[in-house]
């Protein structure tokens, strides 16, 4: 059964890629990504990669959808043809990078199966050794928050970097300044002049911040943890912006708020690292945070993932906020 | 001693957690302040570390206490701490020097973005140094990278962002590689540590994922070290970038990935794949010997001096790949001392080059007629730098081309081909420089062109501690030479 809908749903991530491809109109093609994503998302779940699912839903369907939209109201919606385009050069290029990429699917150890490498080797470590020095039911974010927190840790300054150099290359609104009728805002906020989503909007923006909060904390038992809760958390608000007016969400979270708030999260991380160290253990050795090295393990694994989702709810605000500012020319 | 034990991971955590705070600081001297004061104590840890691996050997580190290879572990050498070395050194020099270009020059609003971002390409860097884990190598290469597009982004003109894009997409692409060839040995061995990939992939029986693992990874790795052919990103992105940025990178950039591709490749593929060193020989040979001529010859017609140098670094990054892929322990003691010997003289020269444009307002070649009369001691700097990356007698320069000549001897009669190639190369790095000095020294300023004063002391300190040290090490290279050689010892000794 799962065979079968692993199937159906390659076939049709193949086809909307084609069609993304094809289309020569750029909010069409906003739109086939999005489900992209979500057909990717559901694809994900059938392997059982749940928290993999998540995020793709949240930032693939959600938050990018959202970017593109915004980058979008700054230029054309139809593509135009490049005159120098070579498809033939294209088609040769990508054909000799597929090629090899195809071929090593053969050689590929049993997928899935249970006696290949990768289930051989670390993964029946972290499966013996998750329940008794961490103690919580997601293995993933075991992984993720602990054995490997060190990665997280550099992911949430990614991300804070892709924050800032937006915020450097683009520059951010003044306090209270109204937009033109020629900003970028002023086309992706037109949705706030009709009554339906407007009503429906409001009802929705507190259940998808509620939502967020409970991604953020169950973290450790189901799905979910800062990097989910934080696209979720910024979706609602970025609906709010999108019904209200950047004024209004901005009034809610001002810029320098968002940046408070992306750097708090980061020296969170970072910070109980830092505590880490002066308790004597090595650098995000969460079990010294306690007398019990489980529940320092849980305290440190609440305490980073609170600063992973302050950091992408802050970073996605500004880089938003830092879009929807601009003048189309 | 607690801290002494954990210095490894406080070279990445230090540059990291001052980032975020260097943001917040207002003004355009606060946040200066702090990304000096951080490189600073970056580069006395840096120091500690290159001391304590001669005395005691190389260091290993665990994050968060686990184990290796369930958690990430931190491997430092003599190569990585002559890297950190590289990355903390330039670092402190090009924002020593770099207060009044910077304010002249970076277009970021609030300026506190820039040294935020420029702090977090410094750990970007230094943490793909130290770990010897290869999913971390990728984490700290997004950050460095994303940094180091923000940095040149920065530039003064609008020609930045279109070079910025092109790196962005070259960078994304190479990135891209790096991350399925690790996919690819992941899959193969079940591990992401260096060390024990290497260990495991002696049991793996197929060998064809694995041989496009280390084809990805090294065409990946090209990309981001702008190794020729893969180059065309880098001249635009240095000349687009603020002069500050362009001395960072030019000094040690591109130079990490070259590293990482060193370690993997000598590492984990060479002991376990049959015949496998001399396919990273004949692979990288070539392009490396036409680097040398082309690089050089571009730099010939260059119009603009920051793109010279960036066409004239294609050609030295050919040195040092040259001197890896002699595959024995001259040739890559002769390529890594290349290596810290090109770092030295083109911080030294991108310096004077900032000086420059700080009074110039250009790096056009015909804008600087009578550059040597105007800025004598800027331009003198400029020239015992460009002695040494000619190769002249007692300069670092020449040190470095001399090993890698004596390691080209030991190939025999295919060794005089090679010591040819080295030849001509510095022949024409002779006529490009050339060129540099002849319109500085012997052209007359034009008719009506406003006065130029000499740089203030506080742009040619820098410039000349880093000339200095040109100088220095072309006369006692026994320090880098024997860093070299131990470094090279350990990467021929297998093991990552």
């Amino acid at each position: 059964m799962s065979l079968l809908f692993s199937v159906i749903l390659v076939s049709f991530l193949l086809v909307v890629a084609v069609a993304v491809v094809r289309t020569t109109n750029l909010f069409a093609a906003i739109m086939l990504f999005a489900i992209f994503s979500l057909l990717a998302a559901s694809y994900f779940f059938t392997l059982d990669a749940a928290d993999v699912a998540l995020t793709e839903a949240a930032v693939g369907a959600g938050i990018a959808t959202v970017l593109f939209l915004s980058a979008l109201a700054l230029t054309d919606d139809e593509e135009k043809p490049d005159p120098d385009r070579r498809p033939l050069l294209t088609f040769l290029v990508l054909a000799l990078m597929a090629a090899p990429l195809l071929y090593l699917g053969f050689w590929q150890p049993d997928f899935g199966g249970a006696t290949t490498p990768v289930q051989q080797h670390v993964t029946p470590w972290y499966l013996e050794t998750t329940p008794e020095a961490i103690d919580i039911p997601n293995l993933v974010t075991a992984v993720l928050a602990s054995f490997r927190g060190y990665d997280t840790l550099g992911e949430v300054f990614v991300i804070f970097t892709a924050g800032i150099g937006v915020y450097s290359v683009l520059g951010m609104p003044k306090r209270g300044g109204a937009h033109s009728a020629s900003s970028a805002a002023a086309w992706l906020y037109g949705i706030g002049h009709h009554a339906v989503p407007r009503v429906v909007a409001k009802i929705l923006i507190p259940f998808i911040v509620l939502f967020g909060l409970y991604v953020q904390f169950h973290g450790d038992f189901g799905p979910g943890g800062g990097f989910q809760a934080g696209a979720i958390v910024a979706s609602g608000i970025i609906l709010y912006a999108l019904i209200e007016g950047g004024n209004a969400a901005r009034a809610v979270l001002p810029v320098q708020a968002l940046l408070r708030m992306a750097v708090i999260g980061c020296l969170t991380y970072a910070g109980v690292g830092v505590a880490t160290l002066l308790m004597g253990g090595d650098f995000l050795d969460y079990s010294v945070l306690s007398a019990d090295p489980v529940a320092g393990q849980h305290l440190g694994i609440l305490l980073i993932e609170l600063g992973v989702g302050l950091t992408v709810t802050g970073i996605l605000l500004l880089i938003f906020h830092a879009f929807a500012q601009r003048e189309t020319h | 001693m607690i801290a002494a034990h954990h210095l490894p991971v406080l070279q990445v955590v230090l540059p990291l957690v001052a980032a975020p705070l260097a943001v917040l600081c207002p003004g355009t001297r606060a946040p200066w302040v702090a990304a000096v004061l951080v490189s600073l104590a970056a580069f006395a840890i840096a120091v500690t570390l290159a001391f304590k691996v001669a005395t005691t050997g190389a260091i290993a580190y665990e994050l968060g206490g686990w184990p290796v290879p369930y958690g990430i572990g931190l491997h430092i050498d003599n190569f990585s701490s002559l890297m950190l070395l590289l990355i903390t050194g330039a670092s402190l020099a090009a924002l020593l020097h770099g207060k009044p270009v910077i304010d002249k020059e970076v277009q970021s609003r609030p300026v506190s973005l820039f040294y935020g971002a420029w702090l977090l390409a410094v750990a970007g860097l230094a943490g793909m140094v130290v770990t010897g884990d290869a999913f971390n190598v990728f984490v700290f290469m997004e950050i460095s990278s994303l940094a180091t597009y923000v940095l040149i982004a920065a530039g003064p003109t609008r020609t930045a962002f279109s070079a910025v894009f092109k790196y962005i997409i070259m960078g994304s692409i190479g990135a891209m590689f790096y991350l399925i060839g690790v996919g690819l040995v992941y899959m193969m061995t079940g591990t992401l540590n260096m060390a024990d990939m290497a260990a495991r992939l002696h049991g793996v029986d197929d060998v064809v994922p694995v041989l496009a693992a280390a084809g990805f990874i090294t065409v990946g790795l090209l990309l981001k070290a702008a190794i020729f052919p893969l180059h065309a990103w880098m001249p635009n992105a240095y000349a687009a970038a603020p002069s500050t940025v362009a001395v960072f990178l030019a000094a040690c950039s591109t130079k990490v990935a070259l590293y990482v591709l060193i370690r993997f490749d000598l590492g984990i593929f060479q002991p376990s794949l049959e015949g496998h060193d001399i396919q990273f020989s004949a692979f990288l040979m070539p392009f490396a010997l036409v680097a040398m001529i082309t690089g050089s010859l571009i730099a010939i017609f260059e119009k603009d001096l920051k793109r010279l140098l960036a066409f004239s670094s294609v050609a030295q990054l050919g040195y040092i790949v040259l001197g890896a892929s002699l595959l024995t322990a001259a040739g890559m003691s002769a390529g890594i001392l290349h290596l810290f010997n090109h770092a030295l003289m083109k911080a030294a020269l991108f310096l004077a080059v900032g000086s420059l444009v700080y009074r110039y307002g250009s790096a056009k070649l015909a804008d600087l007629a009578g550059a040597g009369r105007a800025m004598p001691w800027t331009m003198a700097a400029f020239t015992v730098a460009a002695l040494s990356l000619v190769g002249v007698p007692l300069t670092a320069g020449f040190i470095s081309k001399w090993y890698l000549v004596l390691a080209a001897m030991e190939e025999g009669t295919f060794g005089w081909f090679l010591i040819a190639v080295i030849l001509a190369s510095s022949l024409l790095a002779v006529i490009y420089v050339w060129r540099v000095i002849e319109v500085a020294y012997f052209r007359p300023a034009p008719e009506g062109a406003p006065a130029v004063k000499e740089a203030p002391w506080y742009l040619l300190a820098p410039t000349w501690a880093l000339a200095g040290l040109n100088i220095y090490f072309g006369l006692a290279a026994n320090a880098p030479n024997g860093l070299a050689a131990r470094a090279a010892a350990d990467l021929l000794g297998g093991g990552a």
